[in-house]
């Protein structure tokens, strides 16, 4: 009897939408609210020893502020957020328009072919980019700038080739991405819109302005919302060209800063606390752009 | 008219040009890995990657050797990878399939507040949390093992949001005629339902394990030996500045990128629903 009661009750329509979201929360909880609050609660230690830590209260955070490396790894991150966000918004979207167009031969190979780069790993394009970009005088970019007259450089060793070489990275490894999600928001666009503008006369050039931009105000909002916490959360493309130690910190980045200080200085406390900044700074542009554009509003 | 249709000639011959233009550019790198995997050792170690090309000395020596005994490691990395990829795509697309599924079809309570918590975790980066994750992972044993890079992403926010999106298009007529029949709500997810969602299932495959096989940060950091390194985890170790193993590191990296780019020339349309349907229809 007791038997068919529990069946019963795992087998009702009002347990069983229950049971299939289990492992979410499960999941949510454990590897994710918990995390959070740790992380909050890490930030007010300071580690001393192994595993003995104390309670110093704000300490962490009074430091960071103070902290050269932690400033110029902020800085990294936006400067790098700064020149992905230029790049790879307006250029996808203009790539993204002229693939959309039905006269152009070709547009599934192109589309593809921008596509791939993004099917790799950070590791295969750091590969690729070193080699690249090495010093020396035969390195592929080195040749290149000697057509024009340009000496060898060491450009993983200057901040500006630095950053150079990182947002190139970027651009390659996201253009067909961004162009995919442009792509697709250019063909929820009815071409009723174009075709009305066309009896009114407009041209290509206002066409794009007043139709076009405007309709893809909702892509572009997700675009540079991934975009934003990408820059920011940026670790991978710094780490296969220096392994965390660049020269003068000119790689350095916020993830970077709080990988070293928990796995190689094990200083958990002052890593918490960098974690935590960058989780606010992530989530108060979120919580922005939720506010002001209103997106992933549920129906 | 004539003037009109000249200039609009011209025009696609010049987006044309321009697309052939970037679109060369974007593979070049990649091109020029190919080749360079093809040259001895000892001349990949003296020029990298180079524009001096010499068709007489290319050699399929490299790959011979990553897949040699002296090679082994390579081989090693290689078969962690696929495990990994294999058993991490499983189990997501079980928990995550469920989890999207019930989101879609249901109505029950707190079901709005989880579907903000799907689009939440979503929204924040897992390199923020790498360090406290770090901690359980100790704390669970966990470290150094494929569970430990698998486990925190068995369900992913992503997959639940697009099964969730894909599910409520799903006919609902289906599983009230089901639970008339006497069908439990769990039949009629596995014998019913699911088989409806194969295409997003197809898609979310081959997103989900696209993003395994190249995942770098946390098996970095869940990964302490050699011997149970990832292909990304342990080509990476080759790239420090007087590493010398120019072969792995090379014809390792362009197979490292075979099974990614195969998936991608035969199921095109998956990846690229997977993504947009994921991203952008909220």
């Amino acid at each position: 009897m007791r038997e068919k009661k529990i069946r019963y009750f795992f087998h009702s329509q009002e347990i069983a939408p229950y049971i299939f979201v289990l492992p979410f929360i499960i999941s949510v909880v454990l590897f994710f609210i918990y995390p959070v609050v740790d992380i909050f609660r890490l930030s007010f230690y300071k580690t001393e020893g192994i595993g003995l830590s104390k309670y110093v209260g704000f300490e962490n955070y009074k430091n960071l502020l103070t902290d050269q490396h932690f400033l110029t790894a902020l800085w990294n991150n936006t400067r790098y957020t700064f020149w992905t966000l230029l790049i790879l918004i307006p250029l996808p979207i203009i790539v993204a328009v002229f693939l959309n167009n039905k006269n152009i031969p070709f547009r599934t190979f192109f589309r593809s072919a921008l596509f791939i780069p993004a099917l790799t790993s950070i590791v295969v394009a750091g590969v690729i980019f070193r080699l690249i970009f090495a010093d020396t005088d035969t390195a592929l970019m080195n040749q290149f700038v000697h057509l024009f007259g340009i000496k060898t450089q060491k450009w993983l060793f200057g901040r500006h080739t630095a950053m150079f070489v990182m947002v190139l990275v970027a651009t390659w490894r996201w253009l067909g991405v961004n162009v995919v999600y442009f792509l697709s928001g250019l063909q929820s666009i009815p071409d009723e819109l174009y075709e009305a503008a066309e009896i009114d006369g407009a041209n290509s050039i206002q066409k794009f302005f007043k139709i076009t931009l405007p309709m893809l105000r909702p892509v572009t909002i997700y675009v540079l919302t991934i975009s934003i916490y990408g820059g920011y959360a940026m670790f991978a493309e710094s780490y296969i060209f220096w392994q965390n130690h660049s020269p003068g910190d000119i790689g350095l980045t916020m993830v970077g800063y709080l990988y070293s200080q928990s796995f190689e200085m094990f200083n958990m406390g002052y890593a918490a606390a960098i974690g935590v900044c960058l989780i606010i700074l992530v989530f108060v542009i979120n919580i922005l752009q939720l506010k002001i554009f209103g997106l992933f509003r549920e129906e | 008219m004539v003037k009109s249709n000249t200039i609009r000639i011209i025009g696609i011959i010049s987006i044309f040009l321009f697309l052939i233009i970037i679109s060369i550019t974007t593979l070049l790198p990649l091109i020029f890995l190919v080749i360079a995997s093809f040259k001895p050792a000892i001349e990949l170690f003296r020029f990298g990657l180079s524009f001096n090309i010499d068709i007489s000395k290319l050699t399929l020596k490299n790959y011979e050797f990553i897949f040699s005994r002296e090679g082994s490691r390579f081989t090693t990395w290689f078969f962690n990878s696929i495990k990994i990829t294999v058993v991490y795509v499983i189990i997501s697309l079980f928990f995550s399939s469920m989890v999207g599924y019930a989101l879609g079809v249901y109505h029950f309570k707190g079901k709005r507040i989880l579907f903000y918590m799907v689009l939440f975790t979503m929204m924040l980066p897992i390199e923020l949390l790498i360090l406290p994750l770090y901690k359980e992972m100790v704390y669970f044993k966990l470290i150094d093992t494929c569970g430990g890079v698998i486990l925190p992403f068995a369900v992913s926010p992503m997959a639940v949001f697009f099964f969730r999106q894909y599910a409520s298009t799903l006919p609902k007529e289906l599983m009230d005629s089901a639970r008339i029949d006497g069908c439990s709500e769990y039949r009629i997810y596995f014998q019913i339902m699911m088989p409806l969602m194969l295409p997003a299932i197809g898609a979310m495959v081959i997103l989900l394990g696209m993003n395994s096989w190249n995942s770098f940060i946390w098996p970095l950091i869940v990964l302490r030996s050699e011997e149970k390194f990832t292909l990304p985890i342990g080509l990476s170790a080759l790239l420090t500045p007087y590493g010398n193993d120019y072969e792995t590191l090379i014809a390792g990296s362009v197979v490292s990128i075979l099974p990614v780019l195969i998936l991608f020339i035969f199921n095109q349309r998956a990846f690229i629903s997977g993504l947009t349907l994921g991203g952008i229809k909220g």
